[in-house]
């Protein structure tokens, strides 16, 4: 009898704990996501620390103590965080109003549109449409609301709002989504105790929508976050819009420096990866339990 | 919902229809320009050009080498859809299908490179692709790709497996089906809607990623999105006109990928599968 753990195959061993034929099929992305994403970034974080001249902390020490280039984190904020909580502003009331429509398949394809344009697009048509001469001032002048064209291009202005337009899209249909997972029998029963609409929102609604807008929030602020080619084509990529890309790029690209190009990377990602965890781990403070009927 | 008649209620709809209004004004004007700017013969300072004209398509296409670029594009968008095809769906059964250990872990590898900005991963990637002499070329574009596609198609795909009933599958079984004939005549038929739907984001996001490209692609592997880059910043010596014909060019392209898209699966749908996981 005692030799029974052992007349057990390890075939039926594995299986029992949910390894067989089948589970391996998720191998092959695996290895692919172990090759080309974890190999390239632990690569990346090992050359950081082997600068061109140095000790192995120089690259990081140069980035520290250059304002050029530890500014970059601050400009590269000051552009996603704005624009992530106002594309979220802008998407939780559209997001309600759309909700209660009959036919939202066409106005939701309308607000998606930007999608499909891609950050290069958006870019050259800004420059056309909010030029000096574009039909944006023109239209405000002919309103009689300015008296000189506004200055929207070659500026913070003009990448802000780029990545509204293209970032936009994607939170709006992340909240409606969220949105319809919420059973909507919760808002009647309210409605039937006598809650307006605003306190609905304010105890029904949005305290269930929250943790949903964290997810969001997050995705949202990636998107802005790595935000490149609008701040170069819209932007005043030598001053108020170098962001940390740019200063990445430039080292790998320009200055052929990859040591210095992956630390810059390796500090973006830290930066980065430090505001979704932060947003996440408060997010495990708020209500997690079920928000919808049925399949979750 | 509750029919609500007060004043403040309708004030409350009537200013997210102006946001709305205003948004969707601004965009169409914004994509109305360039469309505009790319039939025009002369346009400076004026409501609308001097004269109209389709001579910017053709000196675009020649100037850009366009047929070349665009088939350069279909070459490394179709090769990026199947492949994250092939090694997502198995992968996202896998997950579907099975607990065990180990699958958190699977899991942050997979949300990983969705969590990370593309740039960020992009710049060690190229560079280890560069030291290994794929990029530059196409299939060092197509391996950069696929990196944040494959666990796209996964995150995906998950939900739509789930909601197959495992009973099917056990009854193919019964019936003597091995894994590789049950996933050709009974899963893929059953999640043809998904993998459907799932490519084809892949598909117009691939046209659309310009980052990954953009590091890693060299002068014969460019895709549309990174030539209309270096077109615009090459500007000034190019006619504006050219430039905006090209623009015009790209978003048909994915535009008409988008509707295709929408018509096989509701986009909150798809989000929201992905999202809540």
């Amino acid at each position: 009898m005692s030799a029974v753990p052992d007349t057990i195959p390890l075939q039926q061993r594995l299986a029992a704990r949910g390894v067989d034929g089948l589970t391996l099929l998720v191998l092959p992305a695996v290895l692919f996501l172990l090759a080309l994403f974890v190999y390239p970034f632990l690569y990346g974080l090992v050359l950081s620390f082997n600068p061109k001249s140095g000790g192995a902390l120089a690259n990081y020490t140069k980035f520290f103590s250059d304002s050029f280039l530890y500014g970059t984190i601050a400009t590269t904020l000051w552009l996603a965080l704005p624009v992530t909580l106002l594309t979220l502003l802008f998407a939780v009331p559209i997001a309600f109003r759309v909700r209660l429509l009959q036919h939202q398949r066409l106005l939701t394809t309308l607000l998606v549109i930007p999608i499909t344009l891609g950050t290069v697009l958006v870019a050259q048509g800004l420059l056309n449409y909010l030029g000096p001469q574009g039909w944006f001032n023109r239209t405000l002048l002919t309103l009689g609301l300015i008296s000189t064209p506004i200055k929207l291009l070659h500026n913070y202005w003009g990448v802000m709002l780029s990545l509204v337009i293209t970032g936009f899209p994607f939170t709006f249909l992340l909240t409606l989504s969220y949105l319809s997972g919420i059973d909507p029998a919760l808002e009647r029963a309210a409605a039937t105790l006598g809650a307006g609409p605003w306190q609905r929102f304010k105890t029904i609604m949005f305290p269930l929508l929250l943790p949903g807008l964290a997810i969001t929030f997050c995705l949202s602020f990636v998107q802005a976050f790595s935000v490149f080619p609008s701040a170069v084509l819209l932007g005043a990529p030598a001053g108020p819009t170098r962001v940390i890309s740019i200063a990445a790029y430039q080292a790998a690209f320009e200055e052929y420096d990859y040591s210095m190009a992956s630390a810059v990377a390796m500090i973006m990602g830290v930066v980065q990866l430090g505001i979704v965890v932060l947003v996440l781990s408060a997010r495990g403070l708020l209500y997690r339990g079920p928000a919808g009927g049925g399949k979750g | 919902m509750v029919a609500d008649t007060r004043l403040s209620t309708k004030l409350w709809a009537a200013a997210n229809w102006a946001v709305i209004g205003f948004f969707l004004l601004n965009l169409l004007g914004m994509i109305a320009t360039v469309v505009t700017s790319s039939f025009a013969t002369r346009w400076l300072g004026t409501w609308f050009p001097a004269g109209w004209t389709i001579r910017w398509y053709s000196a675009a296409w020649a100037e850009f080498q366009l047929d070349e670029v665009l088939s350069v594009t279909f070459q490394i968008v179709f090769l990026v859809v199947l492949l994250s095809g092939l090694i997502g769906v198995p992968a996202a059964y896998a997950l579907a299908r099975r607990e065990f250990p180990g699958k958190r872990l699977v899991m942050l590898l997979f949300l990983l490179p969705l969590l990370v900005p593309p740039i960020t991963f992009g710049i060690p990637l190229a560079t280890v692709l560069y030291r290994l002499g794929l990029a530059g070329q196409m299939s060092g574009v197509v391996l950069a790709n696929l990196v944040p596609t494959v666990p796209f198609v996964i995150l995906v795909m998950i939900p739509f497996i789930e909601q197959i009933d495992t009973k099917i599958e056990a009854a193919a079984r019964v019936f003597g089906a091995n894994t590789f004939k049950l996933f050709v005549h009974v899963l893929l038929p059953l999640l043809m809607p998904g993998i459907l739907a799932s490519l084809l984001l892949v598909l117009v996001r691939t046209i659309a990623m310009f980052e990954l490209t953009f590091l890693t692609a060299g002068p014969t592997s460019q895709t549309l999105v990174v030539a209309l880059y270096y077109a615009v910043f090459a500007a000034g010596v190019r006619a504006v006109q050219s430039i905006d014909a090209m623009a015009v060019v790209y978003m048909v392209t994915t535009l008409i990928w988008l509707v295709i898209a929408l018509r096989f699966v509701n986009p909150t749908q798809i989000v929201g599968r992905g999202g809540r996981r």
